[in-house]
């Protein structure tokens, strides 16, 4: 270290700009060097002749500096100034720098064209399925397993248990379990099978009664509906699962639905269920908790397929087709995927850096 | 109306917050906090709404008496104690710290050691090798749990290395593949909302 702090500093190349892709809350200082400093201090003045004030010291490593306390549109002047013991050396001044804010984040185009590619693909099926063409969809087993799990509870005269996870509304996992909870409504309210649906938010205990009431009436059967049913059991994680295996264990339903989003608790609740003898469908995008449900559920849906059951169940042609798109959505990244491979293996680096990492 | 006016909030709200992704001009991202803001203060209401439905059903059991209506006592007993302790002595006061930490943490902590016992009982049954990809499965599983436990390394010094290399590559192969299957399907999802394609999250049905 002493060794490093006696070396003399030679000369500084700086260059201070307007951080591109910002609300122009920053102006970016960077500077070079081609010995080395015990510190580096970034001076800055707003009009030369007043002098130059200390904003900040970084230590020798750095040759990069974001300088957040500005303001928008006004013009500054940056030194830097190198330190070592016995010596110091101020770079040339630099500026007048003024920041703007950007109109568009261009660091983010790929993500857009992303974006458009999976749109293009589901508008174009959308109007393929409007035009009345029959579109192919594989089946998904634990989607097609419901409504017999439904039916097997009315039959033995039990409930159906649905628990929609521990996210709030504002996760997708639980807009997406609201939307199979409406198909799995629908069943149970024509069937006259009690269904209950203990949530971890209060916020999406009022959607889900709110999902289920709307069934039970599109189907004809509001009478069914019993609000208390759908109840907000606690935040707390483990608290709920406590609750839920309560539920279990007292009720003992036939069928129970896990979906939605798990951490932790998947495999207490999917455990407690399978030795009540319920027979379990599983559901999650948490890809650490799906070999759990794999290993304790009789179906799971893997990932993808739980934003995918909605439509799937709907068989509505617009949904489906929605579903098609994002498949050819898929196809073509699947295709860019192997086109980024190839051109690496072969050195290229040209493809590969339009897919860099978002700042 | 009743369907049309959520559908034309979530698509306003929806495009909104998308188009702020691209747009880093303040007042946008200014107006991107806010609307986050606005949810944060939806969900301090829906506390209360929370708490309202959880003792309005405690209470009606204990009154009709149904089956375990004593435990609801317990519940009530707590969560009335637990306030009480929270707005007389802030959440750092010492009652209420003490409840959290004599009580709700050991119950917690209670509930989740359960998962190592389910953890076996799962595993037990999983990894019967009843066809080719379950006993795939039991063999990845085994030399896992040996590469784990320092008698791996004493039986073979390879052992860790194999494990790296499973955990690395395959695990990491097929988890990558399953998490840009989801990123696709929640786009997908996102845009079916925010378009009003999929509307069964508002109640279903058609306009």
């Amino acid at each position: 270290m002493l060794l490093i702090l006696l070396l003399l500093v030679k000369g500084i190349d700086i260059n201070a700009f307007d951080t591109p892709n910002d609300d122009g809350s920053s102006i970016t200082i960077t500077w070079k060097t081609d010995e080395m400093a015990g510190s580096f201090e970034i001076l800055r003045s707003s009009d030369t002749e007043q002098g130059f004030q200390t904003i900040c010291e970084v230590d020798a490593g750095d040759s990069e500096y974001l300088d957040t306390a500005i303001q928008t549109g006004k013009q500054y002047f940056y030194k830097v100034k190198a330190r070592s013991v016995d010596k110091e050396i101020v770079s040339d001044a630099v500026g007048p720098v003024k920041s703007k804010a950007s109109i568009f984040n261009t660091d983010r185009l790929n993500v857009l064209a992303g974006i458009m590619v999976l749109f293009a693909s589901i508008i174009f099926y959308l109007i393929v399925a409007r035009k009345g063409k029959k579109l192919y969809i594989r089946k998904i087993p634990a989607l097609t397993a419901m409504e017999e799990a439904i039916g097997r509870a009315t039959e033995m005269g039990k409930p159906v248990l649905y628990v929609p996870g521990i996210g709030d509304i504002d996760d997708p996992q639980t807009i997406a379990s609201m939307s199979i909870l409406s198909n799995v409504a629908e069943k149970t309210a024509e069937y006259g099978t009690p269904l209950y649906v203990p949530t971890c938010r209060a916020m999406a205990m009022s959607m889900a009664q709110q999902v289920v009431k709307e069934s039970a009436t599109r189907v004809g059967n509001p009478g069914w509906f019993n609000a208390d049913n759908i109840r907000y059991l606690t935040d707390d994680q483990f608290g709920y699962v406590s609750g839920v295996d309560g539920v279990m264990l007292r009720e003992m339903p036939a069928t129970n639905f896990y979906l939605g989003t798990f951490y932790a608790e998947s495999l207490i609740l999917a455990e407690t269920g399978h030795s009540t003898g319920a027979i379990q469908i599983a559901g999650t995008a948490m890809p650490d908790q799906l070999p759990f449900f794999v290993a304790a559920c009789d179906y799971t849906l893997l990932g993808e397929e739980l934003y995918a059951a909605s439509a799937y169940l709907s068989q509505e042609p617009v949904q489906l087709g929605s579903l098609k798109g994002q498949d050819l959505g898929k196809l073509i990244f699947i295709f860019v995927i192997v086109i980024g491979v190839i051109t690496r293996l072969f050195g290229t680096e040209f493809f590969y850096n339009l897919f860099t990492v978002v700042h | 109306m009743k369907r049309t006016l959520p559908l034309i909030i979530v698509f306003g709200c929806g495009t909104f917050m998308l188009v702020t992704f691209f747009i880093p001009i303040k007042w946008v991202q200014n107006a991107a906090q806010t609307l986050q803001t606005w949810y944060l203060g939806v969900i301090a209401f829906f506390v209360f709404v929370g708490v309202l439905n959880l003792v309005r059903l405690n209470v009606e059991k204990i009154r009709k008496q149904r089956r375990d209506w004593q435990y609801s006592i317990i519940l009530l007993g707590f969560l009335f104690i637990m306030m009480a302790a929270g707005f007389i002595g802030g959440p750092d006061g010492g009652l209420f710290q003490y409840l959290f930490r004599n009580f709700q943490i050991p119950l917690s902590a209670t509930m989740f050691s359960l998962l190592a016992f389910f953890v076996a009982s799962a595993a037990f049954r999983a990894f019967r090798a009843r066809n080719a990809e379950a006993t795939l499965l039991l063999v990845a599983a085994v030399l896992v749990m040996i590469g784990r436990v320092p008698v791996g390394y004493w039986i073979w010094h390879g052992f860790p290395d194999l494990v790296e290399w499973l955990m690395k590559v395959p695990n990491i192969a097929a988890k990558r593949g399953i998490i840009f299957g989801i990123d696709l399907g929640l786009i997908s999802m996102a845009l079916r909302v925010i378009l009003g394609i999929e509307r069964s999250y508002l109640g279903g049905g058609k306009e």
